[in-house]
């Protein structure tokens, strides 16, 4: 089933076309039979995906289907799952099967959407390249000498690949819009508080968002018109108005005003990625809409601020994998902190363990005012950019990545230089403002994404804008040609 | 920002992580280059701006002390890696 959309699929059973059964059945042997190819699946879960393609069968006989029942997707392997294995892609969770279940599983669950399992990351969706998985690096459908790019890989490869049309992702510093433009998908990271994180592994939570990864922009919407609900149980979700996100994907884009900022086209940008990414641009000038050159200047800033912020709240949020209550416990410890200390060593990889170190250093006595409160200012002055720009513009683009996938094992060695991949893609999740990756061009056979960026709960304007340029472009429509 | 073995230990021992002596070179260089990276931060004139813990700088929600769970303290004992009697077991703490 390679190729086929949400829309399709939902329409084919509405039709009778094929049943939620058959079509399960067959993501199932799909994966079976090409993920090793990929290695974006850390879990399958059969039984439970068959029982619930069955009851979906069912809902849609009685003519009580959602617009998602009976549709197969997977979920990133950090969104908690009632009795399915969730790993965070780390040893520490290998065996961890959580007692309840994560809000937006649930609402998926709700909706009648069928999970198949759940896919390969970065441990703790810290990484840019799915290289930091305790199960593997995953490969990008694309040219598996390349990386899918991360955290959420697996998801990324997942749909790229054909194996299920949508998939989950979260998104702390460009998790979702970095693999969906390695990929060629549409893949969108929600205003912080549009979609919940009750159940969502943590790992810097004043970032942290989760968000749908798909072929096109229409297919986001329908996910996330389940996704995107206040949550009681999560204390930072917003009390805002939901829209459905389908309804205004046709809006017409005429006086749409376009901000280019100078920053995301500076030195470091891969030239063919740059005209790429403004050749995507020139499209909607033909839509009436209009480009203005605007500056974001502290732009440069989201790296060192992030690599602060971000590591520090990680600190404390895997303070928890203590080895007591669940999780991994090493073997015959001595003592409580011995137990502690080999668990969390014997549990944690090398970037989660530098990650908890850099966080535990910056919030440590006599540090605090200097990293985490100065990044903190910091982190206020990139969002006032952003605040300043949209009294300008109602929509901000430039590309996702400074370069196309680069190949695996490139860029493992030297951290620094995988947190330099970031530099478009965090100054977002700092501002707390959503943004997506639609599919842009290719460079060498390797997929190029746009970066549409909007004003705090504008997600539906992004959906639109990038459903526009879907209309006059076949980019989102490529395969790989190993497919 | 140069880190040496000893500052590398003590925020070892804080975060609650063992680190080998073979590993303890690897990590004061790898965190000292994270903390080069980051210190561009200190040359940025920051006086008199906020800091933003919250994007959306509002506060979190609170909600009324009500019981909104149940209880479920067999299923989390289930999957504790050493339980009994209703309770976590861990390593003998008073001698």
């Amino acid at each position: 089933m390679s190729y086929t959309t949400i829309t399709q699929l939902s329409q084919g059973l509405k039709d009778g076309t094929f049943s939620s059964r058959e079509l399960t059945q067959d993501a199932i042997a799909d994966i079976k039979s090409r993920d090793h190819l990929y290695n974006s699946f850390i879990t399958i879960s059969e039984d439970l995906a068959l029982a619930q393609a069955d009851a979906a069968d069912q809902r849609i006989a009685a003519g009580q289907a959602a617009p998602m029942t009976g549709v197969p997707i997977a979920h990133k392997d950090l969104f908690c799952t009632q009795d399915v294995r969730t790993t965070a892609a780390s040893k520490i969770l290998e065996n961890f099967i959580p007692p309840y279940e994560s809000t937006v599983s649930q609402l998926f669950l709700n909706a009648g959407a069928v999970t198949v399992g759940k896919t390969n990351l970065d441990e703790f969706a810290m990484g840019s390249s799915n290289e930091n998985s305790y199960f593997g690096s995953v490969k990008n459908p694309w040219d598996t000498k390349a990386v899918p790019g991360g955290s959420s890989g697996g998801s990324a490869a997942a749909v790229a690949a054909g194996m299920v049309a949508g998939a989950t992702g979260t998104d702390t510093g460009g998790s979702i819009r970095q693999p969906a433009a390695f990929c060629n998908l549409t893949g969108i990271k929600p205003t912080y508080g549009r979609v919940s994180r009750f159940g969502i592994v943590a790992y810097a939570s004043s970032l942290d968002q989760a968000g749908p990864m798909t072929h096109t922009a229409a297919d986001a919407a329908m996910m996330m018109n389940v996704m995107a609900q206040f949550d009681p149980q999560d204390s930072t979700s917003m009390q805002v108005d939901t829209p459905d996100y389908t309804a205004s994907l046709n809006d017409s884009l005429a006086g749409l005003k376009i901000g280019l900022p100078k920053e995301f086209f500076e030195a470091g940008l891969d030239p063919q990625v740059a005209a790429a990414t403004l050749a995507a641009i020139k499209q909607y000038e033909a839509m009436g809409a209009q480009i203005i050159d605007i500056s974001l200047p502290n732009l440069q800033l989201c790296i060192p601020a992030y690599y602060v912020i971000a590591p520090s709240e990680a600190s404390s949020n895997l303070s928890r994998y203590d080895g007591v209550r669940y999780g991994y416990r090493c073997d015959e410890p001595k003592d409580l902190m011995d137990m502690y200390c080999r668990s969390r060593a014997e549990g944690f990889g090398e970037e989660v363990k530098r990650r908890i170190m850099v966080g535990t250093y910056a919030l440590s006595e006599g540090f605090y005012d200097a990293y985490y409160l100065k990044a903190q200012r910091i982190r206020r002055m990139i969002k006032n950019d952003f605040v300043k720009a949209f009294t300008q513009v109602d929509v901000i683009m430039g590309p996702v990545t400074p370069s196309p996938a680069f190949d695996l094992g490139s860029k493992t060695s030297d951290p620094v230089a995988m947190y330099l991949e970031d530099i478009y893609t965090l100054s977002i999740n700092m501002a707390g403002i959503p943004a997506l990756s639609t599919p842009a061009g290719f460079v060498n056979g390797r997929p190029v994404g746009l970066h549409i960026m909007g004003n705090y709960f504008s997600e539906a304007k992004l959906l639109n804008v990038a459903h526009q340029l879907q209309q006059v472009t076949d980019w989102h429509l490529q395969q790989p040609q190993s497919l | 920002m140069a880190l040496d073995n000893a500052d590398i230990l003590k925020i070892a021992k804080l975060a609650r992580l063992q680190v080998n002596a073979d590993q303890v070179d690897d990590y004061a260089n790898s965190i000292s280059s994270i903390l080069d990276l980051v210190d561009a931060m200190q040359k940025v004139n920051t006086e008199g701006v906020e800091p933003l813990a919250n994007p959306l700088d509002t506060h979190q929600r609170l909600r009324t002390d009500a019981v909104t769970a149940d209880n479920k303290r067999d299923a989390f004992l289930a999957i504790a890696p050493k339980s009994e009697a209703g309770l976590f077991l861990v390593p003998k703490v008073i001698e």
